[in-house]
């Protein structure tokens, strides 16, 4: 009782420091000024400006007349069916090659020696990808001079300069990213799952189907948007090993050339803000679908 | 009861072994079990015993040796084969499925029909009391409510062997006495021929009718729990068995059934457990529960006491002696800090073993 007695009377409240540090205010909060004014110098001011741009067209007219303009035209409106054409069987080619090899390299010990080596196209960049490509796959390449030598083929295949050489290129230059998040995500799986799967009588592919794929679903379904947004805004690789008139017409050439040849950076604008809806909807979509599945921690221990 | 176990007669391990590179984690180990009965592998850690255990579910191929189901040999089969049940140290229960749904997925990949399913997993989840619980998550059960799920969903594919790998080390004191009660119990109703692994001893000698001691990857002593707390055949397993008084000293005279060691100046004479010889270097073994204060005297050392726990019914302290030996005692009473002490026990209650070969046994 004495203890109480001598206690000082409470005089004030938490000091205002202590008020903000219970809201979650304190000074670590600081750390994210320096990125908060990169986002907003880098990202939100230009998009903010483009999307104004967009409604103010050169040639005058009213506030839409661009959007009508790209709608209207199909050498424009079909860039974006040229570019899921490219984007999306790319980015599931990626996921379906990446799941099967990040399954096997989680069980490897020297998986930091694969990882590095898988890694390297990365690092690589598009353009010298696409120069590699148009050597080795072109004409006079080696590959078709193998094929040729060991008379496979009579005629030269054609490789580049077409939808295929800017396929092989986003998958060259996408497979390690996808590879990564998908490797990061299955290994993430308490592999004591699949132990207990096992004794409980399921066959391995019992066991992906039951235990590992519904657990990665989300996981997927973000590696799949990353990936996608990647692949959608390709552009050097369509350019390079393309058919930057035809097939491989994509949205940012058609961008690119608004903005470079015809000057016209309210169209330019206009198209980029269409190139960012479109990839905005599918990501939405793929994303409002992981509430189909089970999202907790993919562990069975009590957290 | 309709959850009826497979029918055997014996598992058997039969000079199993594993090797991590040059670290032999398992070696020869031998080891016959019978229907009905309940082993309790017990080690310190890195002994091998989840080795073992994850032997004989297929979980880890075995280097050497084979395990035979009867006359069937089951080393070479892949763990779905096999149909164990076993019970994970963290439980590993499926968090995407339900507590059903958990239960009944060893059914369902034996592709059961639905009627069948339910009906067992019904009985499973009275068996283990989770009536009522059958819709949540695992994230939404608590610690012991998933080692119930965990355990209905090992047994209710009639397994003829339930693995049990620490289920109750993640629980806390008075949960794992709980369900040490509910693994007995659920034992007794259904039988079912039991491997657990635990480092407790205490879990061990109230659940198991057999106790194998490992050490080292090898085999150190099976026996009734009694005998081995009783009779442990080696040091380091009447170590582990609670001895945890050991005084070194010189064997002075081998008289009858007494063998009479002389440390640091006193007497003490007790029984020997392992071959010693006169002018050999020896270890009494004591008990903290058998060492009391006491007269000086026969089978009494002097000690000064450094600190004294009460613990409810007596205490417990620890002391050491002028030759640096140290002891931990029960004492009725409490003793200072510091003061000087006769520390003695009977002699039947002093084990007597060889010094331990250095390294590996």
């Amino acid at each position: 009782m004495d203890a109480v007695a001598h206690a000082p009377a409470v005089e004030h409240g938490p000091s205002l420091r202590q008020r903000l540090a219970a809201r979650g205010f304190d000074a670590v909060t600081l750390l994210v000024v320096p990125a908060a004014i990169f986002t907003l110098l880098l990202f939100v001011y230009p998009f903010a400006f483009g999307f104004v741009l967009s409604f103010e067209p050169k040639g005058g007219g009213d506030w839409l007349a661009n959007y009508r303009r790209f709608f209207s035209d199909p050498f424009l409106y079909e860039t974006i069916a040229n570019t899921l054409r490219l984007a999306i069987p790319v980015t599931l080619v990626n996921l379906l090659l990446a799941v099967p090899i990040a399954f096997r390299v989680r069980l490897m010990r020297r998986q930091r020696l694969l990882t590095t080596i898988l890694v390297l196209p990365i690092t690589l960049g598009t353009v010298l990808v696409a120069e590699g490509l148009l050597n080795y796959l072109g004409p006079q390449g080696w590959f078709n001079r193998t094929l040729l030598t060991f008379g496979l083929i009579s005629q030269p295949l054609k490789l580049v300069h077409n939808y295929w050489g800017v396929f092989a290129s986003l998958v060259i230059t996408g497979f390690p990213f996808t590879f990564l998040l998908t490797l990061s995500y299955v290994t993430g799986i308490d592999p004591a799952l699949e132990q207990a799967a096992a004794t409980l009588g399921a066959s391995a592919w019992q066991r992906f189907r039951h235990v590992y794929l519904p657990l990665l679903m989300p996981g997927f379904a973000i590696t799949f948007c990353l990936s996608f947004v990647q692949a959608f805004s390709v552009f050097p690789s369509a350019v390079l090993l393309g058919e930057p008139a035809g097939v491989t017409r994509v949205i940012s050439i058609a961008a690119a050339t608004a903005a470079f040849e015809e000057y016209d950076y309210s169209m330019a604008s206009a198209i980029a803000m269409i190139m960012g809806f479109v990839q905005l909807a599918i990501v939405v979509v793929v994303l409002a679908s992981r509430g189909l599945f089970y999202r907790g921690p993919a562990s069975g221990a009590k957290g | 009861m309709t959850i009826a176990l497979s029918q055997f007669d014996e598992v058997r391990l039969d000079r199993v072994s594993r090797d991590f590179g040059a670290l032999n984690a398992l070696r020869d180990v031998s080891l016959t079990i019978r229907r009905g009965e309940f082993i309790a592998l017990l080690g310190p850690s890195g002994c091998g015993k989840s080795t073992t255990l994850n032997c004989i579910a297929g979980l880890l191929p075995v280097t050497g040796g084979a395990i035979w189901l009867d006359k069937n040999r089951v080393d070479t089969l892949r763990p779905e084969e096999r149909g164990f049940g076993m019970v994970f140290q963290n439980y590993a229960l499926f968090p995407h499925l339900n507590v059903r749904q958990n239960i009944g997925f060893g059914l369902k990949m034996r592709g059961r029909p639905k009627a069948e399913i339910d009906r067992k997993v019904d009985e499973a989840l009275s068996l283990v009391r989770l009536q009522g619980q059958e819709n949540k998550l695992p994230g939404q059960l608590s610690g012991g409510q998933q080692q119930r799920v965990a355990i209905a969903r090992a047994i209710v594919i009639e397994p003829p062997l339930v693995l049990m790998d620490e289920p109750l080390s993640n629980l806390d004191a008075k949960l794992r006495l709980e369900m040490r009660a509910e693994i007995r119990r659920i034992h007794n109703e259904l039988g079912a021929t039991t491997i657990y692994v635990t480092h407790d001893q205490d879990e061990a000698l109230s659940l198991a009718d057999r106790i194998v001691v490992l050490r080292d990857g090898v085999v150190r002593q099976v026996g009734a729990p009694r005998e081995l707390y009783e009779a442990p055949a080696h040091f380091d397993v009447a170590d582990f068995m609670g001895f945890r008084n050991k005084l070194k000293g010189q064997v002075v005279a081998i008289e009858g059934d007494r063998t009479i060691l002389d440390v640091e100046g006193a007497r003490i004479s007790g029984v020997a457990r392992e071959r010693v010889s006169v002018g050999s270097t020896a270890y009494a073994a004591i008990r903290s529960d058998d060492l009391e204060v006491g007269e000086a005297g026969p089978n009494a050392i002097a000690a000064t006491v450094d600190t004294i726990e009460y613990r409810g019914r007596e205490f417990v302290g620890t002391a050491h002696s002028a030759g640096g030996l140290d002891f931990v005692f029960r004492s009725h009473v409490s003793v200072e800090p510091g003061s000087r002490i006769h520390l003695r026990t009977e002699d039947e209650r002093i084990l007597v073993f060889a010094e331990p070969v250095q390294g590996r046994h």
